[in-house]
């Protein structure tokens, strides 16, 4: 995918990756070899016929790709964004043993925006069946979940604590990465199949437990939203941001253009970032645009990084100063950041997922001090425990997730759930993919109550 | 869009408003708080539920800021963008005996709610309010019927006791006619009249007020240390136990914003003469 020029994006929260122009991504998808057991599809987790819109492309005929893409996935314009193509469907496409794989997400991307500059064809949904289903949280998972359902004909209600929807689309990913006017238009178009949606009401508290037991199924999806903090010296000086909160300020509440939005945000000359996650990549990125520099520390080694490649490489070109095998022990100052101290870190034998262990070096040299004037902790989220911890009887795992099986049953018979706050933080599309197969299982059990 | 259905002065600078807002008081409690944006290009402030009526919360706040300002200038039947709650824990409402609830400045705003939930939960209740001046007492009225019995202190004297809660407080503590006691007020304020209560049995509650943004748990502004523990006030909270809280550091935080706060409201104002409408 082409990008913009560093020195020109860090002006601004527009697109980086351009996208791909008509031309490019007809000659793309004709390298496609329309394999007959395509591997590609097994490495997608809402499992779209890869091969089948491919060919449609080829063919010139975009309406029937962006067809065959909605058939799997209402959010499109999204996944070919931010999925991580590599590791899924591109991994597994069989040019790529040899050569480089057919850039699926690319194409997935340009079929999206095809459809969404030249007229959405609204899928079509069953007659309505009368059925009500309660949708908790408007993210990747509860979209996907009600697309689904409204689909199927049921009634579907969503409901959104923040007032805007899209979860972490909206408060989490930065507009360089992830266009919110593409979020929304997105949404919207499963808003259009007949959801209604309720901002700014906190199921559990605005929609009392009985309220929303009495639906005939429900969904949760509320996401990863707790975030952790390192609980280390310092912690709670002003200036110390968790990746939630810096994000959520300039995401949602457009800090960026602070004092025009009422929302403020501590810009920082020198910014230090923990964490080595798409997360820690996108508020490192961030906070280059609000025009700090930016040092990224992360305890393991370079290629340790579990950010996406192309994430990484953005952050790099962009300025970020990547401070690996290094992990921050104290934040200095008080009441404001003046400086955080870490320690060197050295890679020992490898843990049981393979990944080098990391220890801290002992001795002289074994510690240093970065100048900084505000930190950032990107070192993870939990479930939201806000819900889960009200509905009586809902099974929670050690961490707090809401307990499911495969196809995303919950200990309460009609309660099922997706996304991150059943599988624990993860990513957009395996959200959605999760959130499929409990809509699907919904699905199911609705028919099947019918014909009872 | 949330409807404004009734808004008044009802002390210096000082203004209720009443908002309908269904899925706020359908279980909105003493102790919780709403999270308000006045439009599009709002921030989201936390404010502590002070009555419910039918369908519309009452909220109650001093014009001091940017948000604060431009929602003051809010007419009756005129709407704001979004009201999200209730959130928060509610307060811990049992028959507890002999109760006071102390409210200082614009605090005092909390403790209607909270006054007829004790009672109503079989507990006798004291309600002392203080303020600088008699000009900046609000709903007294109000708490007299709430209360039991209520008591007014103004720094200056100008009205009923001259000088602070917490000297009522201490004469209570000192009585012990006294088991659980609610402070609400700026942070110095809760921090200095909750010494009254140290080293005794007096369950001592303060209801804390740190910079929020989501106001939902999900982004960590709001943390205090209570205890030794970091907590989300707005999960968590915002009610603890005073005598576990970290004042200073509250304080602290509660200041990262001072600067951007006036620029704010600079802002707001240069932009008020431009465009003509608000004055």
């Amino acid at each position: 995918m082409n990008r913009r020029l560093p020195e020109e994006r860090l002006q601004d929260f527009k697109e980086v990756a351009t996208g791909l122009p008509e031309q490019t991504a007809v000659l793309e998808a004709l390298r496609c070899m329309g394999c007959p057991r395509p591997l590609c599809v097994d490495g997608c987790p809402v499992s779209i016929d890869i091969p089948g819109f491919i060919n449609a492309i080829a063919d010139e005929d975009f309406r029937t790709a962006a067809r065959i893409i909605k058939q799997d996935n209402m959010l499109p314009a999204i996944c070919g964004r931010v999925c991580p193509q590599e590791a899924q469907c591109q991994g597994t496409c069989i040019l790529g043993k040899k050569d480089k794989p057919v850039r699926i997400g690319a194409l997935e991307r340009f079929v999206a925006d095809w459809e969404r500059e030249n007229g959405v064809e609204p899928p079509q949904t069953a007659p309505a069946t009368g059925k009500r289903v309660a949708v908790v949280g408007s993210g990747p998972a509860g979209i996907t979940a009600a697309s689904e359902c409204l689909r199927a004909g049921h009634q579907v209600t969503i409901f959104e604590s923040l007032h805007e929807a899209g979860g972490v689309l909206t408060y989490g990913i930065p507009a360089f990465r992830m266009p919110k006017d593409i979020v929304r238009f997105e949404i919207e178009q499963v808003l259009a199949l007949g959801a209604e949606l309720h901002l700014n009401h906190i199921v559990g508290r605005s929609v009392p437990v009985d309220e929303l037991l009495a639906y005939d199924a429900v969904f949760i999806g509320t996401g990863a939203g707790l975030p952790y903090f390192m609980s280390i010296e310092g912690e709670n000086f002003s200036g110390v941001y968790s990746a939630n909160e810096f994000l959520t300020r300039v995401n949602l509440m457009h800090a960026d253009r602070f004092p025009e939005f009422d929302t403020p945000v501590i810009r920082g000359s020198r910014v230090a970032v923990i964490g080595g996650g798409n997360v820690a990549m996108d508020s490192a990125r961030v906070a280059r645009r609000l025009g700090a520099q930016v040092y990224l520390i992360y305890r393991r080694r370079e290629e340790d990084l579990p950010a996406r490649q192309e994430e990484v490489e953005n952050a790099i070109q962009e300025g970020v100063e990547f401070v690996c095998c290094a992990n921050p022990t104290r934040i200095l100052g008080g009441p404001e950041v003046q400086g955080i101290e870490c320690t060197r870190m050295d890679m020992c034998e490898c843990d049981e997922s393979g990944r080098p262990v990391p220890r801290p070096c002992t001795g002289e040299g074994s510690t240093f001090t970065l100048d900084v004037d505000v930190v950032i902790e990107a070192i993870g989220q939990g479930p939201n425990p806000l819900l889960a911890g009200l509905i009586p009887g809902l099974k929670r795992g050690r961490r707090g997730n809401i307990e499911v099986d495969e196809d995303g049953r919950t200990s309460i018979p009609h309660v099922f759930a997706g996304g991150d706050i059943a599988t624990g933080a993860a990513t957009v599309i395996w959200a959605m993919g999760s959130a499929k197969k409990a809509a699907a299982a919904i699905n199911q059990m609705l028919a099947d109550t019918d014909s009872e | 869009m949330y409807r404004i259905i009734k808004r008044n002065q009802i002390a210096d600078n000082i203004y209720e408003f009443w908002i309908n807002a269904p899925h706020v008081t359908k279980t909105g409690r003493a102790g919780q708080f709403v999270v308000i944006r006045i439009d599009e290009h709002g921030e989201r402030i936390p404010l502590t539920i002070s009555a419910t009526k039918g369908e519309d919360v009452r909220i109650v706040f001093m014009a001091v800021g940017k948000t604060t300002q431009q929602l003051a200038a809010l007419e009756e039947g005129e709407s704001i963008r979004d009201i999200a709650g209730p959130l928060g824990t509610p307060s811990e409402v049992k028959k507890w005996g002999r109760c006071a609830v102390i409210g200082g400045g614009v605090g005092i705003a909390c403790l209607p709610i909270l006054a007829r939930e004790l009672k109503a939960a079989g507990n006798e209740v004291t309600g002392i309010i203080g303020a600088r001046n008699e000009g900046l007492l609000l709903l007294e009225d109000e708490l007299r019927e709430a209360c039991d019995e209520l008591v007014i202190c103004t720094d200056d004297g100008s009205k009923g006791h001259h000088g602070y809660p917490a000297d009522i407080l201490k004469e209570m503590v000192a009585d012990k006619a006294l088991d659980a006691v609610w402070i609400i007020g700026p942070a110095i304020m809760m921090k200095i009249t909750s010494f009254a209560t140290l080293d005794t049995d007096v369950r001592t509650f303060v209801s804390l007020n740190p910079i929020m943004v989501d106001g939902t748990g999900m982004c960590g502004s709001c943390r205090v240390t209570i205890g030794g523990e970091t907590k989300f006030a707005c999960v968590d909270g915002p009610e603890f136990d005073a005598h576990q809280v970290d004042w200073d550091e509250l304080m602290n935080r509660q200041r990262t914003y001072t600067g951007q706060e006036k620029e704010s409201l600079e802002h707001y104002h240069e932009h008020k003469c431009e465009c003509g409408e608000h004055q």
